[in-house]
């Protein structure tokens, strides 16, 4: 078949060109994400910790305001360095008050306050009060605290001020009598006597939005862009590697075993019979939770138990008329190796039928690794999609109405298996002719 | 007289063969069973490994057991121990090399005899992985069965229609449709979750029946049919445009044959033809596949079920590999090993009853 007339007739089906315009965009995310985001570096992320420190937790994508109609609010922060501090010296030390003007023209409340100060320039502690001014003339006293070096205050934590609000703070703080959010400028003065004429205060005041960024993020405040990012790459190549090697290795065997026949075939026909009755997901599911969860392992295991499968069943019967082919026969009155048969002239006849089948392939493997992931068994370190629902599931994400928790990493897994699958599907109508008359 | 006798000769000959024939294939099939089953048994003791993590479990539930009694002299303690580790070691086996008991597993395992479980217990107490396997056996096969069977009779009438008009606007849905099946039902499944049971709540996220369930079985069955809706649709709509796709493909396929273009010729009415002339040649490979479905059901249930909370073997499967609990994993491969391979069994014994090509090899000689 001629590869140019072939190219030609796959622009005639639409499916066909749409399929390969989704593998097109996914392999470009897959390859911008490799490039921009190191692998070390994407997996010292997802493993968690400090650098997510600044993003709310459980925050839904930017674009939820915009599709619903909302205003949740973005995670805003104000700090004392282009705030007006004034400052008193007395004996020994000084007296600053610091103001910090959070303006909040959003209707939802904030999802965590937090206050970050750090004192500069002295080891001995500063004393440090904060005190809240709301838009409506109120104020509420938050406490005092010593500080020393770097301190973290997590106003919403404060079970006092929760007591006297009768709400959690960043709820109690800025609702109004009804309940409502108060828009407006909420001020907070941190009133502070440090006790060194040299030392400074500087002052962070957070609050955690209720939006973040263009993927929202989890329970542990990653950003799930990360993850649904890295997973294209994850996902693609699982499906391609374990599709070649599953079709591959078993069009080789296939091909061998009706070359040579005899016990070669007999011993392929058996094998095969075996592993047709072992149940694949669950004996996946063992080798997860026995040995090992990595990805590579599963790689190998999905590929062993692919080899000797049912369709060799199929390429047997393509391959067996092939056989006695004239072509055959002349390529052995030349003197080609049994190799050489196999594997240059049997095997690149049946190819055609077989590339559509190994298109559908793809995306088969990509879910598998999926639904390993989601049943709790995805790669330890890795971040993919399957995990990002795993990990959904498990905080409850639909209970808690986290919806962008799933439909996203769903959404991609989605489009994966359509891409390929409408792909393959316009191969099929065009490499078997017979099918392409219905 | 002679030629009575050499048909009689040849009617002998032939059902000698037709006897050999289906020995080999039980020989063939009960050594593939076999294979299987060990390669199992061996996968689920991680080759004997598990051996050492559950001595160390024996060790330290005894020591516990023997520390935590007050009535026991200090001195008598490490005796005791060790008495008592040594009576749960026989009692599991595990003073025999792996090598025999897993042999030993084997023999027990091809006899149906499952043996008890080492962690959990069925839920009225019994220790028998066979009453545990039943007791969650008719959970899956009605879910997986209904849905199944909806699939499978769904697509055929829709094939044999599409394929009557091919071409058709419904056709090309269809065609077009088809590569949605690339996600299994689980996939849908969380779509169906998110819709129908938390934007909509009108079905429930998951269980089988209500908490707690209802006393009067009228009731109990709605309860369980309503649980039901969701999984079923799920599994319906992963499987349902592939299957028409590739039934109607296969009917279209048959129906070009020449006998059936003859039919036409003829003028025979479309029902006839269908009925005839399509249905009953095809009916071979249909029955096949739908014996097939019906072992294969339960293979894709580990994690539809895991998604939908449902009590039936996957989800018992599952607990089961994260217990380590071997004679439970075991006990559900073996069950599924058997009756994937007593089905092909009876497939090939049909077809060889119906089909004469099929006890003849290719070459023409006999296999």
């Amino acid at each position: 078949m001629n590869p140019r007339s072939t190219f030609a007739r796959i622009r005639r089906y639409p499916s066909a060109v749409a399929g390969f315009a989704i593998i097109l965009l996914l392999v470009g995310v897959a390859v911008y994400t490799v490039v921009t985001i190191p692998y070390s570096q994407a997996l010292a992320d997802w493993r968690g910790g400090d650098q997510w420190r600044m993003n709310p937790v459980n925050a839904s994508p930017v674009w939820t305001n915009r599709l619903f109609g909302g205003n949740a609010p973005p995670t805003l922060t104000v700090s004392s360095d282009g705030a007006e501090v004034e400052s008193a010296a007395f004996d020994g030390g000084r007296q600053v008050r610091i103001p910090l003007a959070l303006d909040f023209p959003h209707d939802d409340f904030p999802s965590e306050l937090t206050l970050l100060l750090s004192v500069l320039g002295t080891d001995r502690p500063a004393f440090v009060e904060a005190t809240w001014h709301r838009p409506d003339g109120t104020d509420i006293r938050l406490g005092a605290h010593r500080i020393a070096g770097d301190d973290r205050i997590a106003i919403s934590q404060n079970r006092a001020l929760e007591g006297r609000l009768g709400q959690v703070p960043h709820i109690g703080l800025f609702a109004d009598d009804g309940g409502r959010v108060l828009q407006g400028t909420h001020r907070l003065t941190l009133e502070a006597v440090l006790f060194d004429p040299n030392a400074e205060l500087r002052a962070e005041l957070v609050a955690f939005g209720r939006v973040h960024g263009l993927a929202g993020t989890d329970h542990l405040r990653r950003d799930l862009m990360l993850a649904l990012l890295w997973g294209t790459p994850v996902a693609l190549s699982f499906g391609l590697l374990a599709a070649v090697g599953t079709t591959v290795t078993t069009l080789v065997i296939a091909a061998a075993g009706v070359w040579f026949g005899g016990l070669i075939d007999a011993t392929i026909q058996r094998l095969t019979e075996v592993t047709m009755i072992l149940p694949v997901l669950p004996v996946l599911v063992m080798v997860g939770t026995l040995y090992s969860t990595s990805i590579w392992l599963m790689l190998g295991v999905v590929i062993a138990l692919g080899i000797f499968s049912a369709s060799i069943k199929m390429y047997r019967a393509m391959l067996l008329p092939i056989r006695n082919a004239p072509y055959i026969e002349a390529a052995r009155a030349y003197g080609a190796s049994d190799a050489r048969i196999v594997l240059r002239y049997m095997i690149p006849r049946i190819l055609p039928v077989l590339i559509p089948a190994f298109v559908t392939l793809i995306p088969t493997y990509v879910f598998l690794e999926a639904s390993l992931a989601v049943l709790g068994l995805g790669d330890p370190v890795l971040p993919t999609w399957g995990k990002i629902l795993n990990d959904a599931q498990a905080q409850g994400a639909l209970y808690n109405g986290f919806y962008y928790w799933v439909v996203a990493p769903a959404v991609l897994l989605m489009l994966t298996g359509l891409g390929f699958a409408l792909f393959g599907f316009a191969l099929d109508r065009i490499f078997n002719p017979r099918l392409r008359s219905a | 007289m002679a030629v009575a006798g050499l048909r009689l000769d040849r009617r002998v000959r032939e059902v000698g063969g037709f006897a050999l024939f289906v020995l080999r294939r039980v020989v063939a099939l009960v050594l593939t069973v076999m294979v299987g089953v060990y390669l199992t048994i061996v996968v689920a003791n991680m080759g004997g490994q598990v051996d050492e993590l559950r001595l160390i479990q024996i060790r330290a539930d005894v020591s516990e057991a023997v520390r935590g009694d007050p009535g026991i002299v200090p001195a008598e303690r490490a005796e005791l121990i060790e008495r008592q580790v040594a009576l749960e070691v026989e009692r599991l086996n595990l003073d025999q090399p792996f090598i025999w008991r897993s042999l030993d597993y084997l023999r027990r395992a091809m006899l149906l005899d499952l043996g008890r479980a080492e962690q959990m217990n069925s839920d009225l107490g019994s220790r028998q992985v066979a009453a545990i396997i039943t007791e969650r056996l008719p959970a899956t096969l009605l879910l997986f069965g209904t849905a199944n069977l909806l699939v499978f009779a769904v697509s055929i009438f829709a094939a044999l229609g599409l394929s009557r008009r091919y071409g058709s606007g419904m056709d090309r849905t269809v065609v077009a449709l088809a590569p949605t099946s690339a996600a299994p039902g689980w996939f849908y499944g969380i779509f169906l979750i998110l819709v129908f049971a938390f934007v909509v709540p009108i079905f429930p996220p998951g269980g089988m029946v209500t908490v707690p369930p209802p006393e009067n079985p009228i009731v109990y069955a709605l309860s369980v049919l309503h649980h039901m809706i969701l999984p079923v649709l799920a599994i319906f709509v992963s499987s349902i445009f592939v299957s028409i796709y590739s039934w109607r493909t296969f009917f279209l396929i048959h129906s070009s044959e020449d006998f059936v273009e003859m039919a036409r010729a003829k003028g025979l009415p479309d029902r006839m033809i269908e009925n005839r002339y399509i249905l009953r040649p095809t009916l071979p490979p249909i029955v096949t596949s739908f014996l097939l479905m019906l072992i294969g059901l339960w293979s894709g249930a580990i994690i539809l079920e895991q998604v939908f909370n449902w009590p039936g073997l996957g989800t018992l499967l599952f607990q089961a590999i994260g217990f380590r609990d071997t004679p439970v994993i075991i006990g559900g491969v073996v069950i599924f090993a058997y009756l994937l391979a007593v089905t092909v069994f009876l497939l090939d014994f049909l077809y060889a009853l119906l089909d004469p090509r099929v006890r003849v090899g290719p070459d023409g000689g006999r296999r």
